[in-house]
């Protein structure tokens, strides 16, 4: 038998019932995995005592036979989530000592459902970064390698500890964000699965705000199976987010039927980039053979505002959070400069903000400051806003031309090496190319695991669906999964 | 558009983030890599298009304005830097 720790979700759970396992064991485990792989640096604060009641509670609850799926199984949380008593610091200095008071709605509704905490994950500092070096504990480092040298990799941004903890076997899932990427680019640098839902799907409350109109939580998972599972749990209307859909949720899981005769899955021609790296190019044509093999209809779209994505994204994105993080102030929380005599509240917030914020943050809240100014708010952010509706259009053609969800790469290349693209931010902005857009439209997209490149690094194909319909695009990556075929782990080196 | 150094340290004095004067030419610069990707916007005919206010289309729901968490001034200032007999304490503000 495999080692508990990496057991699937789906797979502890029907364990869990049979009796052959404990909620106690498969905590235990995750835990002394986490422990051996701190070189990863992927779990910043591990939560071992409350881990290990949560799990003692989980098995009473499921010795009484009437128990929900997650009851019981260990997961990491993103130190993006509030968590009560527990730090929750976005990755950033500023939240320094930060201990909420309350529960982030999907901590708390993971935690009815049973779930176990084993402790909180590294990630980009406030989720801004496509390779989590950007963080206050520092780089997360991919559990790959290549196959031919022992170059340190990066697991991608900002979920970066969340995918090398799911795929490192640290936890049974994990929980992200996606503000433009911060799921689906990681969890293709790191062959695991990561559904960004519909915008609206799950509440915001108590997710540190990076840019609030672009922002989902969503599940990281080692399998679609898993992913469908968690994102139940995660999903529902909230009335303390003003955002959240007020709609039901569906069972994911038996939406999963492998049957998808007669949809149609479109492919976007402007994804195909220059200078695209041929093996993404194959794969991407191979995705597209695995789900006309399974018997859907492919045809060629076109959505034309592709290339103002990034561009419009990198204006919308640092407007918001300017906004959002204007409350770091070093009155209500976190951090507070040591101040000089005859500092005043204005020298107060600038040596507070210039000492707790890292250089990508400050860099982004500054842009976000230049976007909104007057004079300039017309040119660049109301055209921004102008060009997302526009982006937002082409999707809507799509699918009311027929097509029912769309085919792409994940990410334009494998997990690259930790600072070889750090100093450049316009590069790094690129890694989010093919991603940034669903963000945009409010559409759910899902990275599938569905390949290695020469290198020997994993791959991902992502589909973007319909608004809400996460089970239908998850029935697709279903399909996707199980023709890929897609197994390799990473060799344990830590 | 080219950002100047001047430009650079009105934006950090705007956003209240403290940058030494040293730091400003290369703040400048990358703000005007940054600024110089977005240009590309200008390409796009927007005309008629209104600007995005939501990404899905949903009036928002109404509540009675009323208290629905109160009384928590401790929970509200246990994070506080600086907290004393029921308030946050902050440098003076007035002269």
């Amino acid at each position: 038998m495999a080692d508990l720790n990496a057991l699937t979700i789906a797979d502890a759970r029907d364990m869990l019932r049979a009796g052959e396992v404990t909620s106690k064991e498969l905590t235990e485990a995750c835990l002394r995995a986490s422990e051996a792989a701190s070189v990863l640096n992927a779990v910043v604060h591990p939560t071992p005592d409350l881990a290990l009641s949560q799990a003692a509670e989980a098995d009473k609850r499921l010795a009484t036979g009437d128990a929900p799926d997650l009851c019981g199984i260990p997961l990491g949380i993103k130190d993006l989530f509030c968590t009560k008593g527990i730090p929750s610091q976005a990755a950033s200095g500023i939240l320094e000592g930060f201990r909420p008071e309350y529960e982030s709605t999907v901590t708390a509704q993971l935690f009815n459902a049973g779930a176990v905490m084993t402790g909180k994950l590294n990630m980009d500092e406030f989720a801004m970064g496509s390779s989590n070096e950007t963080s206050v504990y520092g780089n997360v480092t991919n559990p790959w390698r290549r196959s031919n040298d022992d170059t340190a990799l990066t697991p991608g941004g900002s979920s970066g500890g969340s995918a090398a903890a799911v795929a490192a076997d640290l936890c049974l899932g994990a929980t992200g964000t996606d503000t433009g990427g911060s799921i689906r680019q990681p969890a293709a640098f790191a062959g695991i699965t990561g559904i960004k839902p519909t915008y609206g799907r799950v509440s915001r409350w108590g997710i540190i705000a990076f840019a609030s109109s672009l922002d989902q939580a969503g599940p990281m998972t080692k399998s679609v199976r898993d992913a469908a599972i968690m994102l139940e749990a995660m999903c529902g209307h909230d009335p303390k987010d003003s955002t959240s859909a007020d709609l039901p949720v569906p069972n994911f899981e038996s939406m999963l039927t492998g049957d998808i005769k007669g949809k149609t899955i479109g492919i976007p021609k402007e994804y195909r980039m220059d200078g695209m790296p041929d093996e993404i190019e194959a794969l991407w044509a191979e995705g597209r053979a695995m789900l006309e093999d399974a018997g859907a209809r492919i045809v060629d779209i076109s959505l034309p505002h592709t290339k103002y994505a990034l561009p419009a994204y990198y204006v919308v994105a640092p407007a918001e959070a300017s906004s959002n993080l204007a409350r770091y102030d070093g009155v209500r929380y976190g951090h507070r400069a040591k101040l000089a005599q005859g500092d005043g509240i204005t020298e107060m917030y600038e040596k507070t903000r210039a000492e707790g914020f890292g250089d990508e943050v400050k860099r982004r809240v500054m842009i976000g400051t230049y976007v909104l100014s007057a004079g300039f708010y017309d040119a660049y952010y109301n055209r921004a806003r102008r060009v997302r509706a526009l982006i937002k259009k082409d999707f809507e053609d799509v699918f009311s031309a027929g097509v029912d969800a769309i085919l792409t790469p994940a990410t334009p290349s494998a997990a690259f090496a930790l600072e070889q693209e750090f100093d450049d931010p316009v590069q790094m902005y690129l890694n989010d190319i093919f991603t940034v857009t669903v963000n945009l439209a409010g559409l759910p997209g899902v990275a599938v695991p569905a390949g290695l490149d020469l290198s020997g690094l994993p791959l991902g194909l992502q589909l973007i669906g319909k608004p809400w319909e996460e089970g239908e695009l998850l029935n697709f990556a279903h399909v996707l999964e199980e023709r890929a075929g897609f197994v390799a782990k990473p060799t344990k080196w830590w | 558009m080219s950002i100047d150094i001047e430009t650079a340290r009105r934006v950090a004095k705007l956003a209240r983030i403290k940058v030494e004067d040293d730091d400003l030419p290369a703040l400048a610069g990358e703000f005007n890599a940054i600024l110089g990707f977005v240009e590309q916007l200008n390409e796009v005919d927007v005309e008629g298009v209104e600007p995005m206010t939501s990404v899905t289309p949903m009036r928002l729901k109404r509540r009675e304005d009323v208290v629905t968490e109160g009384d928590q001034a401790d929970k509200v200032l246990a994070n506080a830097p600086d907290a004393r007999e029921g308030f946050f304490a902050v440098p003076k503000v007035v002269e």
